[in-house]
């Protein structure tokens, strides 16, 4: 089948598609997609990296798989991603603004989420939108949970969705890795050091998107 | 818990876990000569059950009877009687949401009334196997064939399997697993045959070692927490993501729905890998194909030889997957057919739409010759159907169907 469906930043369409019913197709191990076409790995971080130093509001949720230390894989992670944390905030001007967003469990937070704290699989879009969120990137979220997000992202917001699965990807994401570990965060925090002062900071602004 | 780690260690019963690549494909095979529910005893007793749960009614294959006879021998972790056929769906979810490897069987009227549960399971994302040994489901009943509940199935979310034998169905039951329980499928399997047909007659299985089975579920691969009673999909309701009314619950709904349909496609690329492909085909260039599923293919499969000895040449498409639909498969191999004959064992003709959807110039799909209600498909009402469609005359048959 020839597939000409490609996984971009909306807002796309008062319900977007699936992009697995669309045709697009997981990595397999050692390589990553952008925008739904397969790539090496190695290509993905490079881009992860300068979709992060094109951002106004760079953005990294983490999920209850890495909040929590229930193992030690978990724990090792979530340094990681702190350390990239950080990196990002090293490495962006002073126009841009780094943030560490948790999604600490699934529940829909009524009557009213506070966006600045938080983000919900149910209504990520309050999130991105309150906080002008342009890039964002899921981590330790569990796949489902993870795909309801990034379509309701895609569907509703301009953000760039990258994906940081521990298992097979994310179709739904802009950018999705696979087999996510401590290496793999520490080596993408490495290319945003190396890409450092070479990428423009995005000056796009959309309609309804974050950028608002 | 990583799963790898405990390939080549035993269970309680000496059992080696074994890479299922190995156990399936590369591990020696013995013949062996059993009824279709015997052969459902033997799979289980090779895929490291957790959960079995029954609801043993009086028509039933032998099937649910023989796995307790496992859970007496020690192959599996508990096994208990359900209520009712939708408290036993209802009990089985319970158990997958704990991290169980679960499997149950049902039939007919059974898997309707137990129907609820279902797209439940499919929403919820647990991998538990159900054999469906399809029968009748209308008044007045009937325990013989009949798959006119498939076409219900397959409206659920849950993968949809469909067996033509018994050595299908010793096979998919293991292969079920590997495909639904992996991280970006993680979905119910419905593996279906046509009751009474496969279930109650003997034919040779070629079976894998007793001593192999296959590792346990690995609860933490789940696409959703294991147990979490304050998150959907267990907390099904108080939450207002069930209970508002408003743009953001619909959506998220709409979402999830999306999701589960996303992850059958998904379920492809597994699928093809451990069943060499979605269909099989035979003699494809053929200007008549028989496409079906099931015993209905092993019908098929004799018309074939039927008209071969008077010199028509007739190609054959299995199809083996229904959830996921092999469309792309299927526009491919009947290309260049000028007439698509699909024989099926109900009334409605569910198959014959569905490959009406999934090609172009569809006038050339004739939907029959249908039985239903327990009749026999005599491969000679297949044959009259071809020769009929070519135009040659033919002796009419007395009891053809619709």
């Amino acid at each position: 089948m020839t597939n000409q469906y490609r996984v971009l930043p909306g807002p796309e369409h008062f319900l977007p598609p699936a992009a697995a019913s669309m045709g697009i197709r997981l990595p397999n191990p050692g390589e990553a997609h952008i925008h739904g076409v397969i790539v090496p790995e190695e290509q993905a971080l490079e881009e992860a990296a300068r979709q992060f130093l094109m951002a106004k509001v760079p953005t990294i949720f983490p999920g209850p798989l890495v909040l929590w230390a229930w193992n030690e894989k978990a724990a090792k992670k979530a340094t990681a991603i702190r350390h990239l944390y950080e990196t990002i905030k090293e490495c962006v001007t002073p126009q841009q603004q780094a943030m560490l967003i948790p999604m600490p469990d699934y529940r829909p937070k009524y009557p009213k989420i506070n966006p600045e704290v938080e983000i919900n699989p149910n209504h990520p879009n309050l999130t991105i939108w309150h906080n002008k969120i342009d890039c964002c990137m899921f981590v330790g979220v569990h796949c489902h949970q993870a795909n309801l997000s990034l379509k309701i992202i895609r569907g509703g917001t301009s953000c760039y969705t990258i994906a940081m699965c521990a298992q097979a990807g994310h179709e739904d994401a802009m950018l999705s890795f696979r087999d996510a570990s401590a290496e793999k965060i520490m080596r993408l925090a490495e290319w945003v050091r190396k890409l450092k002062g070479t990428v423009k900071v995005s000056q796009v602004v959309s309609k309804s998107g974050a950028s608002n | 818990m990583e799963t790898t780690s405990v390939i080549g260690t035993k269970n309680k019963k000496g059992q080696v876990y074994t890479d299922p690549r190995v156990m399936m494909n590369e591990a020696p095979r013995t013949p062996s000569f059993f009824t279709g529910s015997e052969v459902i005893k033997e799979a289980v007793r090779r895929a490291s059950v957790d959960v079995m749960i029954a609801y043993p009614i009086t028509p039933q294959s032998e099937a649910a009877a023989l796995i307790g006879e496992l859970f007496a021998e020690g192959y599996i972790g508990d096994y208990f009687r359900g209520e009712s056929e939708f408290a036993v769906m209802s009990e089985c979810a319970g158990a997958a949401f704990g991290g169980a490897r679960v499997f149950t069987t049902t039939a007919g009227p059974g898997t309707m009334r137990a129907m609820e549960n279902f797209p439940m399971w499919a929403g919820a994302r647990l991998p538990i196997q159900c054999i469906v040994t399809c029968r009748g489901i209308n008044s007045p009943l009937s325990i013989q064939p009949d798959t006119i509940e498939i076409s219900y199935l397959m409206q659920t979310g849950m993968l949809v399997w469909h067996a033509e034998t018994a050595q299908d169905f010793y096979d998919w039951i293991m292969k079920g697993y590997m495909v639904s329980e992996e991280p970006d499928v993680h979905l119910p399997l419905a593996l279906c045959c046509d009751g009474f047909f496969v279930t109650h007659t003997k034919d040779v299985v070629n079976l894998t070692p007793a001593d192999m089975c296959l590792p346990p579920y690995d609860p933490y691969r789940s696409p959703v927490p294991c147990m979490d009673m304050e998150c959907p999909p267990v907390r099904m309701m108080r939450d207002p993501f069930v209970m508002k009314s408003n743009y953001i619950s619909y959506a998220t709904h709409a979402s999830w729905q999306q999701e589960v349909w996303a992850a059958i496609e998904r379920s492809r690329k597994h699928t093809i890998a451990w069943m060499d492909g979605l269909i099989e085909t035979e003699n494809a260039d053929a200007d008549v194909l028989i496409v079906s599923s099931g015993t209905a293919v092993s019908q098929g499969r004799e018309a074939i030889r039927l008209l071969a000895d008077e010199g028509i040449r007739v190609g054959l498409v299995k199809i083996k997957t229904l959830r996921p639909w092999p469309g792309e498969e299927i526009r491919e191999a009947t290309k260049n057919a000028k007439y698509i004959i699909v024989p099926e064992f109900n009334v409605v003709g569910w198959m014959a739409r569905e490959i009406k959807a999934s090609i172009p110039n569809s006038d050339r799909v004739i939907a029959g010759p249908h039985v239903c209600g327990g009749m026999t498909m005599p491969p000679e009402i297949i044959v009259e159907q071809i020769k009929h469609a070519l135009g040659i005359r033919s002796a009419a048959l007395a009891g053809r169907g619709s």
